[in-house]
């Protein structure tokens, strides 16, 4: 069953089309992935799901209900919950406070917000980081905090965009289990990746954007050998050339 | 009602101020427009240059216009000092805290000018106010034509500066981008100093236009920042047209305003202008909707 | 804040408690006057210091509680407590249009500043030309003092109803610091993407808090009211009273829900000093309040609570 259908939406800033009539399918219970070139409209795509960007056409169905026209803050209530790929942390609190924030939106009670913030931080790996503000937390320290509000708020949907980008190897070989293991709770994941490594080891389905539109989709593997996936990120004429090598 | 020909005259008077106003608001939208900071310690500037205007001429008897220059390169100084040794440093390139500063500022400028001068108001002596120019049916205060010409010809020397001279171009560079222009070898401080000073030297100037037939008190300044805070955003924040446009504008609406529904009606009359300028259009009437 | 961190407070306050018993009439007057500015700051750290929405407007709060509940009075023999409940009120109902009219509009930072101020300007305008609040010779209370006048034989019976509405005002302040609405407010004010994305209704939230910091600053016009019993149009809508709000938060410690109290009461010994020492020279306490505006900013951006904060750690 799909959890999330994006039908057909397009967004155009100015002269410039974001996305173009891309359409995609995230079933519950699945990692699926988003992937495709620098400025393929992969962002464009998560602020229309999740609200902060209003699509010039098309529309967004979740749990078979039309929620396009729906704020932000209506759609996290609604589970549907979002990273930042460029972080975005409330800089003069603590790392705590920063989860507890997530945390507050199912739970008014202080002391149970503050308990599920300190669980969040431990599962992610914050939990020696607590008490500190999140303005001095490290590339990868700031990466888990978005991961660790958005979870707090306890979503079936999670929006992952490149929680892996700026990490080092072994940081990525640390959060690749925690993202399987969110999953098997029962949250269902899209994420925005440029590490196929990660891609490939994670996702059961993936969608290709290049230049605002879907170009393919299906299993990682299928998806590494399509030409037209290949020609999208090398140039025109390097699938052609690869056959040629081969 | 009123016959034509007062309405045409308060229009005329009206276009006068404007352009004062429109001085005024250049040295802030200038500030707003390369810095990205509000200065509400403008008024507060501006009220020291009058008051500076007012000595020279009173107290040593030198032309009101022959005080222009030298106050206008010691407000550029005073302005430069400022921004390069306080406020920059000060506010740590924090929005909230510019506003903070310089409303500091202001309140310490103003009082100590109320301690010294007290709240009395002080004009100049002589007939200015009452020399006019006839012309056609209208009788026109001949100081304000003086400043109204003058104020255009600053604005095109502004405007000259801005886009033929290298400082100009410095500045339009660090307003667009402050970060490329100091990777590029442009002294970022500097410039910021810079336009400070020239925004402060409007004021002198402004100050000795309008001296001849206004009054100054330590509080006059109020009155002028938020007629020149309306223009700034009437016209676009940053924009030197705009608040050329909007300078006059709003002389105008104040002295029709003036004219129909007195004189502290008409002050109320900017505010909401004011207020509806930012509730509807914040980007100005001339700006597009970023 | 811990219940630990707000002692000193408590001491303070407890302390001030003892000032009408066995103060003078002239320091009752001092202490009374300083907690009008003290609750008036409260309110405007609720909205400034707790949401990050910086005020230069909280006259128009301020003005709104005191003229509701005189002009109830004086022209239609409303009862005193009722008037002030209804001036409370008054000033909730102002401070959520202003907000819902200017962060509808996206104002912010700068912009909600000079919106708020002129918002203020437009209503002492107004009130020094509207008949029913007397205009420019101002409104005259009757004196006639019984509690159910809200009016006091005794100003220390005053001084300390002036004192229970700052501390109730504290204990909410602490309340709302540590549970979810200060959370919110908080989370609005450091990021308001991030807000958003979290399920906070941003606009929602900035309305909470600019209606309740609004009904605080309005409970402390109705105060200055009912004390002074005398109106007009440049004290209660006037500009001192927002700097004088926000000025006492920045000094005593923005976002602490103890840092107005301080801030007030420090900033009128000062004036009340600085006065008594450059006798008839008039503003020069405001000329002091402007430096110390720049000088806290330069270098105590957390206010004498941090300042205090920051010795305890260097003692140790
Ligand atoms: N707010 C905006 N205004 C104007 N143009 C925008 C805006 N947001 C995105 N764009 C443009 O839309 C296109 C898609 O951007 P987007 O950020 O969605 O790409 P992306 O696939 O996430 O890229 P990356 O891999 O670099 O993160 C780009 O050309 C970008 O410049
Ligand atoms: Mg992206």
């Amino acid at each position: 069953m799909s959890l999330l259908r994006v039908d057909a939406v397009t967004r155009r800033f100015g002269g410039v089309v974001a996305v173009d009539g891309a359409s995609l399918n995230v079933p519950k219970g699945t990692i699926t992935g988003l992937i495709g070139p620098n400025g393929a409209g992969k962002t464009t795509l998560f602020a229309i799901i999740s609200g902060f960007v209003t699509p010039s056409a098309g529309r967004v169905v979740w749990k078979d209900a039309d929620i396009t026209s729906m704020k932000p803050h209506q759609r996290a209530r609604q589970c549907i919950s979002r990273t930042f790929q460029i972080v975005q942390p409330f800089a003069g609190l603590t790392v705590l406070e920063n989860i507890a924030i997530g945390a507050y939106l199912r739970h008014a009670d202080r002391s149970e917000a503050m308990r599920l913030a300190a669980d969040v931080a431990k599962r992610v790996g914050l939990a020696a980081q607590g008490g500190q503000q999140a303005s001095a937390l490290t590339v990868a320290g700031r990466k888990r905090l978005e991961l660790a509000r958005a979870l707090a708020t306890e979503p079936e949907l999670l929006l992952l965009d490149e929680v892996l980008a700026g990490l080092n190897p072994s940081e990525i070989r640390d959060i690749i289990p925690l993202i399987r293991a969110i999953r098997d709770d029962g949250v269902t994941i899209l994420m925005i990746e440029h590490v196929m490594q990660a891609v490939t080891n994670l996702c059961e389905q993936v969608t290709v954007l290049a230049q605002g539109r879907v170009i393919a989709s299906g299993a990682p593997r299928q998806i590494c050998t399509d030409p037209a996936v290949v020609e999208a990120y090398l140039g025109r004429g390097a699938a052609a050339r690869m056959q040629a090598h081969a | 009602m009123y016959s034509p020909a007062i309405i045409a005259e308060a229009m005329v008077n009206g276009l006068l101020t404007g352009a004062v106003y429109a001085l005024v608001a250049l040295g802030l939208t200038l500030v707003y427009g390369v810095l990205h900071i509000i200065n509400f310690a403008h008024g507060a500037l501006l009220t020291c240059a009058m008051f500076a205007v007012w000595g020279l001429s009173e107290g040593l008897g030198v032309n009101v216009y022959f005080t222009i220059v030298p106050l206008a390169v010691v407000m550029f100084g005073v302005g430069y000092a400022l921004q390069y040794w306080l406020i920059g440093p000060a506010s740590r390139g924090e929005d909230s805290n510019t506003l903070l500063v310089t409303l500091g500022l202001s309140i310490a400028i103003e009082n100590a000018l109320l301690a010294v001068f007290h709240s009395d108001t002080r004009t100049l002596s002589g007939d200015a106010a009452f020399d006019v120019v006839e012309l056609g049916p209208m009788l026109l205060s001949r100081p304000r034509l003086i400043g109204f010409g003058v104020s255009l010809l600053v604005a095109l020397v502004l405007w000259l500066l801005l886009t033929r001279t290298d400082a100009g171009k410095a500045m339009r560079a660090v307003a667009k981008e402050p970060m490329g222009a100091r990777l590029a070898g442009i002294d970022v401080r500097h410039i910021f100093a810079l336009t400070f000073g020239i925004g402060c030297a409007c004021l002198a100037v402004a100050a000795g236009l309008l001296l001849p037939t206004f009054y100054v008190t330590p509080r006059v300044g109020n009155a002028f920042v938020l007629v020149a805070f309306t223009i700034v955003v009437l016209g676009g924040m940053g924009s030197v047209p705009g608040a050329l446009i909007g300078g006059l504008l709003i002389g105008m609406v104040e002295s029709l305003g003036g004219l129909l529904f007195g004189e502290s009606l008409g002050q109320g009359g900017i505010f909401v202008i004011f207020i509806l300028v930012l509730l509807l259009r914040p980007q100005g009437l001339f700006g597009a909707r970023a | 804040m811990s219940p630990r961190g707000l002692m000193p407070m408590l001491i303070l306050l407890a302390a001030l408690a003892l000032v009408p018993a066995f103060g003078s009439n002239t320091s009752i007057n001092f202490l009374v006057s300083a907690l009008i500015v003290a609750l008036a700051a409260q309110g405007w750290n609720l909205l400034g210091g707790f949401c990050g929405q910086f005020s230069f407007g909280h006259a128009a709060f301020f003005g709104t509680g005191a003229y509701v509940d005189a002009v109830l009075q004086a022209r239609y023999g409303v009862n005193a407590w009722a008037a002030s409940a209804v001036a409370i009120a008054a000033g909730a109902g102002v401070g959520w249009l202003i907000g819902f009219l200017s962060f509808r509009a996206g104002l912010r930072g700068s912009y909600f500043a000079l919106i708020t101020l002129a918002f203020a300007e437009v209503l002492r305008i107004s009130a020094n030309a509207a008949p029913i609040t007397g205009g420019a010779t101002g409104l005259l209370l009757k004196l006639d003092a019984r509690a159910a006048n809200f009016q006091f034989a005794s100003r220390g019976v005053f001084c300390l109803i002036a004192l229970t509405c700052v501390a109730l005002v504290l204990a909410l302040s602490v309340w709302i610091a540590r549970g979810r609405l200060g959370a919110q407010f908080a989370a609005v004010r450091e990021n308001e993407d991030a807000a958003r994305a979290l399920g906070i209704d941003v606009l929602a939230t900035k309305l909470r808090a600019i209606s309740l910091s609004a009904a605080v600053t309005a409970a402390a016009g109705c105060l200055y009211t009912q004390y002074f019993l005398y109106l007009d149009a440049n004290i209660a809508y006037g500009s001192w009273i927002s700097v004088e709000a926000l000025l006492a938060v920045i000094v005593g410690g923005i976002s602490t829900p103890a840092g107005p109290i301080f801030g007030a009461l420090a900033l009128h010994a000062l004036g009340e000093v600085t006065r008594l020492i450059a006798r008839g020279v008039t503003g020069i306490d405001l000329v002091l309040f402007g430096l110390i505006l720049i000088a806290a900013i330069a270098f105590a951006p957390t206010g004498l609570a941090g300042l205090a904060s920051r010795l305890r750690r260097a003692l140790g």
